[in-house]
């Protein structure tokens, strides 16, 4: 394309993104019984979003040359906000009468802008972004950047788990972040235009190389980086408001977490397809609860949290040993149908416990419920709310405090062993098992490691589990439980632990978010999915390792092994 | 004093005799070269001595105890070796290669690598420093963050030798290390097997650069159709009339020169 179309381009693009902008502090929604904000001038929730887009448009596109691809990423998520929102008011508004002239000159100046960007020629993949001078302030600066990172992932943590439903119907705006997240629409097309900004900003950021220079950043300082995360996550209870849907929910997210962390060690490090992992953190839920002193339990013991949680993970750890020692001789598709049976024959195992068809132990499909609170020795309770700073604690918190910890945990013993000399041990042996032999790794032993240590976490997981939801139960270690693991850590990126903690959160709140869709949102979930893997086949965040196995010559990935790279013998 | 004795090593493949009654002997500090025609069996007896595959029947010993059928413990025991095709972890690092040769020579555990008390700092440090004196000595100063797929062919070749050296091997097993190369990179692997041996390393080697082998090893086996022809020194071997009808073949009835 010719210099002056591409100037013509840029000119045309840069006035539509204006004319978003503009839209945006017209009113949306003509329709009087609305019943969010989307008739007020201030922007807020979805034109806020659309806003920074479109911000992000009008700089660029006058500024620097280059810069497509982050704008194509801006430019369609821009355009797809705006015409959702279009479309929930005016279903809400009962039809296209309902809508603004903000909403129509939004989607006008959304179809300019995303011409525009589409036009431009692609650039390239850019180096990270290095901003600092060397000064003598230049730790310091970083230091707050990590910790913005931090803090900015806790607020796009709130805002995507949502606000609670008290506070919207007090009609208050939230404490911490009324401007950015007031509703202004139902909660639904608040969650769906929140994603699509948070996927249009990481991918511009993305594309920038912003997020490769801040990933360098934080491992830079990486202690700054783990005291801001884990300031951020034990601040969360805070932003609630008294509230504890969210927590039930991050609760939730930090035990998926946790599992696919460990599932992570299994495939992600030593490429072993693990198809039925959910029967490990199963063995860990129903050990918690049999040991629990719950009245459906037919051990008529109450043993302490802290010994419960380290024998549920032994006694996980020991049926990984019994069932990798004979099977850890298949390799690829063989061992996943083995664990893939494991998983059946544990649920349908538990499912017949039940007195009639075996021994008295699982009390069958209606599993062991009435898992009482825990308790801590000096009398506390975790059924218990409570006030902390003159902030409503609900007894959630106390659940979703104890969920950090094992995250913590678990992150840590998977940084540790990625790092170390078994971690390479297992890196090698899935890249090529008989050179790793040849290269004196007991193979056998090194694999039979990681599929009981993987067991051992789901294990711990699985019991700390028990007691966030209160009860064992057959159907929730089904085969698809599984196959979610498994796709967040893929999803996620394999062999990292962020990958896998953002692997679990998406793939927990999607389907959790999406329940107003209803018949529809498996079909968005799978859409996302694979929008996902198109766009980033090594995952959201993967590993430094993976994202060159994808992006350098020698051989492309696919989703699940190193590619073979190399002539067989 | 000799390091490696193979005695009467037979492999057989069902009906076919891949490798038949082979001896083999290497000493403690000697460059020994195995050579043959396409198919003679000679990586199958590399595969023997490594503990790939196991001999039908023969034996193996080294430093005159028998070598374990397990190829990770043939390696532990200090035979190492290196692949015709080379299998290096391609998505790794080449200093991570080396790293993991240091496998079998370092304890740290589960729990030492969890709770990384200094005792795994100074053995994760003396591993990282013996790793890169390692690529530093087959010439990959400088190149230990390039993912090991990305190295030139040459480098590769390289590399696994670094890496089958990290695993402080008596001897070392060479499986057509100048394959693929041109002139210049023969003449520096020629020059690399020297300095291995000088390191007190012995080194047996598979090759078809008769060149290469000739000028480097002491003694020479010639393996065909799974038998041993010769063995002797390059001089011996050169001028033995079956080595060259085994590569040539028989000169035909009244043609011979």
């Amino acid at each position: 394309m010719s210099n002056l179309l591409t100037k013509v381009a840029r000119q045309l693009g840069a006035g539509g993104a204006a004319l978003v902008l503009v839209a945006c502090f017209l009113p949306w929604a003509t329709y009087s019984g609305f019943p969010g904000k989307m008739r007020a001038v201030t922007p807020g929730g979805a034109r806020l979003y659309v806003m920074i887009l479109a911000l992000f448009g009008v700089l660029f596109l006058l500024s620097a040359p280059g810069r497509a691809r982050a704008l194509r990423g801006t430019s369609a998520c821009t355009l797809t906000i705006a015409v959702l929102t279009a479309v929930f008011i005016s279903y809400a508004g009962g039809g296209a009468g309902g809508l603004g002239i903000g909403a129509i000159l939004a989607v006008v100046g959304g179809l300019a802008y995303l011409a525009a960007a589409w036009s431009l020629p692609a650039d390239d993949r850019p180096a990270p972004i290095r901003v600092l001078p060397d000064r003598s302030w230049r730790t310091t600066v970083e230091t707050l950047l990590v910790v913005a990172a931090a803090a900015a992932a806790l607020i796009a943590f709130v805002i995507g788990l949502g606000i609670p439903t008290a506070t919207i119907a007090s009609g208050e705006d939230h404490l911490l972040l009324g401007a950015i997240s007031f509703n202004d629409l139902t909660n639904e097309s608040q969650f769906l235009s929140f994603l699509i900004f948070l996927g249009g900003a990481s991918l511009a950021l993305s594309r920038l190389g912003l997020v490769a220079s801040l990933g360098a950043l934080t491992k830079k300082h990486a202690k700054v980086m783990v005291a801001a995360s884990l300031m951020a996550a034990v601040v969360f209870p805070f932003t609630q408001g008294g509230d504890g849907y969210s927590l039930r929910i991050a609760a939730s997210i930090g035990v998926f977490a946790a599992a696919a962390i460990g599932l992570n060690i299994v495939v992600g490090l030593a490429g072993l397809l693990d198809l039925g992992y959910i029967a490990f953190f199963g063995v860990g839920a129903y050990f918690a609860a049999l040991v629990s002193g719950s009245i459906n339990s037919v051990v008529p013991v109450h043993l302490p949290f802290a010994l419960t949680i380290v024998l549920a993970a032994l006694v996980s750890g020991l049926f990984g040993v019994l069932l990798g020692a004979p099977t850890l001789r298949l390799r690829g598709d063989y061992l996943a149908i083995v664990t893939l049976g494991f998983g059946e024959i544990f649920r349908i195992t538990v499912n017949n416990l039940d007195g009639s068809a075996g021994p008295s132990l699982t009390n069958g499909p209606n599993g062991i419920s009435n898992i009482p609170d825990l308790t801590l020795p000096g009398g506390f309770s975790f059924g218990d709310n409570h006030v902390l700073f003159g902030i409503n604690l609900p007894f959630q918190a106390n659940y979703y405090w104890l969920e950090v910890v094992l995250v913590a945990v678990v992150m840590t013993a998977f940084l540790r062993l990625a790092e170390s000399r078994i971690g390479r041990a297992w890196v090698a042996i899935r890249e090529d098992e008989v050179a790793a032999a040849a290269t004196g790794i007991n193979t056998t032993r090194l694999k039979l490691l990681a599929f009981g240590l993987g067991a051992v976490l789901a294990g711990a997981a699985g019991s700390v589990n028990a007691h966030v939801v209160k009860i064992a139960a057959p159907d929730s270690f089904t085969f698809l439980e599984s196959a979610l693991l498994l796709a967040a850590v893929i999803l996620g990126g394999m062999g990292t632990v962020h990958g896998a903690l953002l692997g679990a959160t998406v793939l927990y709140l999607l389907p959790e978010k999406l329940r107003f869709m209803q018949d529809l949102r498996l079909l968005v979930f799978g859409l996302v999915l694979v929008l996902i893997m198109r766009l980033r086949p090594e995952g959201l965040l993967p590993s430094k390792r993976r994202a060159r196995e994808f992006h350098e010559p020698g051989g492309g990935g696919d989703a699940l092994s190193a590619p073979p790279g190399r002539a067989s013998a | 004093m000799t390091l490696l004795v193979a005695r009467a090593v037979t492999k057989r493949f069902g009906g076919l005799v891949a490798v038949k009654d082979v001896d083999l002997t290497v000493g403690e500090g000697e460059v020994v070269g195995l050579i043959g025609p396409n198919g003679a069996g000679k990586t199958t007896f590399f595969n023997c001595l490594t503990g790939l595959e196991a001999p039908t029947s023969g034996a193996v010993s080294y430093r005159g105890n028998p070598l374990p059928t397990r190829t990770d413990l043939v390696t532990r025991a200090g035979v190492a070796r290196t692949f015709q095709n080379i299998r290096l972890f391609p998505n790794m690092t080449a200093l991570e290669n080396v790293l993991v040769g240091r496998h079998c020579r370092t304890k740290a555990g589960v729990l030492a690598a969890v709770g990384r008390g200094p005792r795994y700092h100074r053995e994760e440090r003396e591993s990282e420093q013996r790793a890169r004196e390692l690529l530093a000595f087959v010439g990959l100063r400088g190149a230990g963050d390039e993912l090991a797929k990305s190295l030139p062919y040459g480098d590769q070749r390289r590399l696994e030798i670094a890496r089958a050296l990290a695993t402080d091997p008596g001897l070392l097993l060479l499986d057509e290390p100048t394959a693929g190369m041109n002139p210049n990179e023969t003449a520096a692997t020629a020059d690399l097997v020297r300095r291995v041996k000088d390191l007190g390393v012995s080194v047996l080697l598979i090759e078809h650069d008769m060149r290469f082998v000739f000028s480097l090893c002491e003694r020479i086996a010639v393996l065909v159709q799974g038998e041993k022809l010769v063995e002797g020194t390059p001089e011996q071997v050169q001028g033995d009339e079956r080595v060259i009808a085994a590569y040539l073949g028989q000169p035909a009835e009244g043609e011979s020169a």
